[in-house]
């Protein structure tokens, strides 16, 4: 696998450019899958989506290992055993972590130039979950370059009306001041 | 334990490219002609087929594993598909390696193959998918934010600097140069890195693997066999692979604790104490430059918080004391999933045979030790491979 064999490797594959096949230069085949998926969320995730309808965020205990998880779950995949009690936790959290986003789920760019802001989504851990247990949601209404790690942050929910029982059902978190 | 002992005697590798007009089962062909050749052996010395490619959704082809089966060479043989996200490449090969050192069999052709292409308008929208359906996906995730994410919590807990960590991008891009079938081979300096967009910060343009289509295959043999195919077989005494959990935001990022408990078990068949000695090569799984040092810290190979340290000290150049991703790795040679992680394990063979041509780290390398890591953020697998 010397840089000898460069001629060897190059005839292994026909390199094109993004315009040969976007611009019908090769032969292509496209397609638009048109599937459509309705998914369970077995007994915990459907109570946790109830409860975010209510304004409320709900994890569950395993009694084992004392852990409150969340999202709920119905096993502990540690202890291997079915979890206890359901727990209220609080709406409020901790920045474990966060990124600021110049693209979109599809990697495309958003027009940060034109003055739109970045997505900042950011693994939360949430007051009340045992120590470490995140979740991924975002944060607004600050500007990026004041997000710190360690930041205190709260729920923004929508409208009781417009709640639908979804993890959307939180607009985002917004920064408040430290805990008391 | 009674395995067999499992050289490697063969490899092939495409060239690896944004747009490839190949075919899955082509390319895959491509590359396991190429092995084969490479040992003079041919298909009908070959007892089993391991084949790996990763998510369906990149090469919009369900059950692709079975698309590239026939240019594997698995046509009426007993073929399995190995399918661990990013982690799938290395997978193959310690599955390959299972089949023969159990006694099953005494040949197994092991073939990574991904055509990330075939996804429009970018394969990046593919990977919303792997997110949960319920809890994430309806936030819109992409990849790269957890890989920011990530990123932004190992600086944040060592107290890293982002630009000492594009350093990596540096070296694998300069390695690259020397590869033959790496698509982004570059000569960049720190300031390139740092001055290219943006794509989610702490995450730059040159920090991130490109997207590709290529393949790679191995031919894995029992000692019998390798012993009569080559002069130079390359052995498999080592391989480990873990799972960790799928609620990846429950974790503390700062550290891969599945790598570690893969290269631990690794290390522990290949008899191997102290692994920053011993191992003298290594290709970790750099997808991005922070995760080459994430995962060298995994490895034990660098301590938790000592990886940029190393690293500015030219401990992972090609000439230094421990080189790392001297191929050029995913930053430099490119990323096509499954084939990138299998990449790595041939690159490892060719440089413990003596064959890596101007890539070739000097001092002889006796031990070396490929990385792969995927699914979402939770899965390790390491080969350690010994001249």
């Amino acid at each position: 696998m010397d840089i000898k064999h460069q001629k060897k490797i190059d005839k292994t594959v026909t390199s094109l450019r993004k315009k040969d096949v976007t611009g019908g230069k090769v032969v292509t085949e496209s397609w638009e899958p048109n599937l459509e998926y309705a998914w369970d969320n077995g007994p915990a995730i459907s109570r946790y989506l109830a409860e975010l309808k209510k304004g409320k965020l709900i994890g569950k205990r395993c009694n084992k290992c004392d852990r409150v998880l969340l999202p709920p779950r119905m096993f502990c995949e540690i202890c291997w055993r079915p979890t206890d009690e359901w727990v209220y936790v609080e709406d409020t959290g901790t920045v474990n972590t966060f990124c600021i986003s110049h693209v979109d789920w599809k990697a495309g760019r958003l027009n940060i130039k034109g003055g739109v802001r970045p997505f900042t989504p950011a693994v939360i851990e949430i007051d009340g979950a045992s120590k470490g247990m995140g979740i991924l949601h975002m944060i607004d209404k600050t500007n990026p370059k004041n997000i710190k790690m360690g930041m205190r942050v709260k729920a923004v929910w929508k409208p009781a009306e417009k709640r639908e029982g979804s993890i959307t059902d939180i607009e985002y978190f917004k920064p408040i001041g430290k805990k008391k | 334990m009674g395995y067999r002992k499992v050289a490697v005697v063969g490899a092939g590798i495409t060239k690896f490219a944004r747009y490839a007009q190949e075919t899955v089962s082509e390319l895959s062909y491509e590359a396991t002609k190429m092995a084969l050749d490479s040992c003079e052996m041919n298909l009908s010395q070959i007892d089993c087929v391991s084949v790996g490619t990763a998510p369906d959704a990149f090469d919009g082809i369900h059950m692709n594993g079975e698309a590239m089966a026939e240019g594997s060479g698995g046509w009426c043989k007993p073929v399995m598909r190995n399918y661990v996200g990013g982690g799938t490449g290395v997978m193959s090969a310690i599955h390959g390696w299972q089949h023969v050192a159990s006694g099953m069999f005494d040949t197994c052709l092991v073939v990574a193959e991904e055509k990330m292409s075939s996804a429009f308008p970018h394969p990046a929208g593919a990977f919303l998918t792997i997110f949960d359906h319920t809890t994430e996906q309806p936030l819109m995730p992409t990849l790269l934010w957890i890989f920011a994410i990530e990123m932004q919590r190992f600086m944040a807990t060592h107290g890293y600097d982002k630009k000492d960590i594009a350093r990596v991008a540096v070296k694998n891009k300069g390695n690259a140069l020397n590869h033959p079938s790496a698509q982004l081979g570059a000569e960049i300096t720190v300031e390139d890195v740092l001055n290219s967009e943006i794509m989610a910060y702490p995450v730059n343009r040159l920090d991130v693997s490109p997207t590709s289509d290529g393949a790679v295959a191995l031919v894995l043999a029992a000692e019998h066999v390798a012993r009569r195919v080559t002069e130079k077989p390359v052995w498999i005494d080592g391989v480990g692979h873990a799972l960790d959990s799928a609620y990846w935001c429950t974790r503390d990022l700062y550290y891969p604790d599945y790598v570690e408990v893969a290269a631990r078990k690794a290390y522990e068949m290949a008899g191997i104490k102290e692994p920053h000695k011993e191992i003298h090569i290594a290709e970790p799984y750099d997808p991005f430059t922070y995760k080459e040092l994430h995962h060298l810290e995994g490895l034990q190979l660098a301590p938790r918080g000592g990886s940029v340290k190393m690293l500015m000290d030219g401990h992972f150049d090609r000439d230094g004391n421990l080189p790392t991703c001297p191929s050029g790795g995913l930053l430099g040679v490119g990323n096509p999933i499954a084939a990138a992680g299998l990449m790595k394990v041939a690159e490892i063979f060719w440089q413990l045979r003596g064959e890596a041509g101007k890539r070739q780290v000097p001092g002889q390398p006796k031990c070396g030790l490929a990385q792969a890591w995927g699914d979402l953020m939770q899965v390790g697998t390491v080969v350690v491979m010994r001249a």
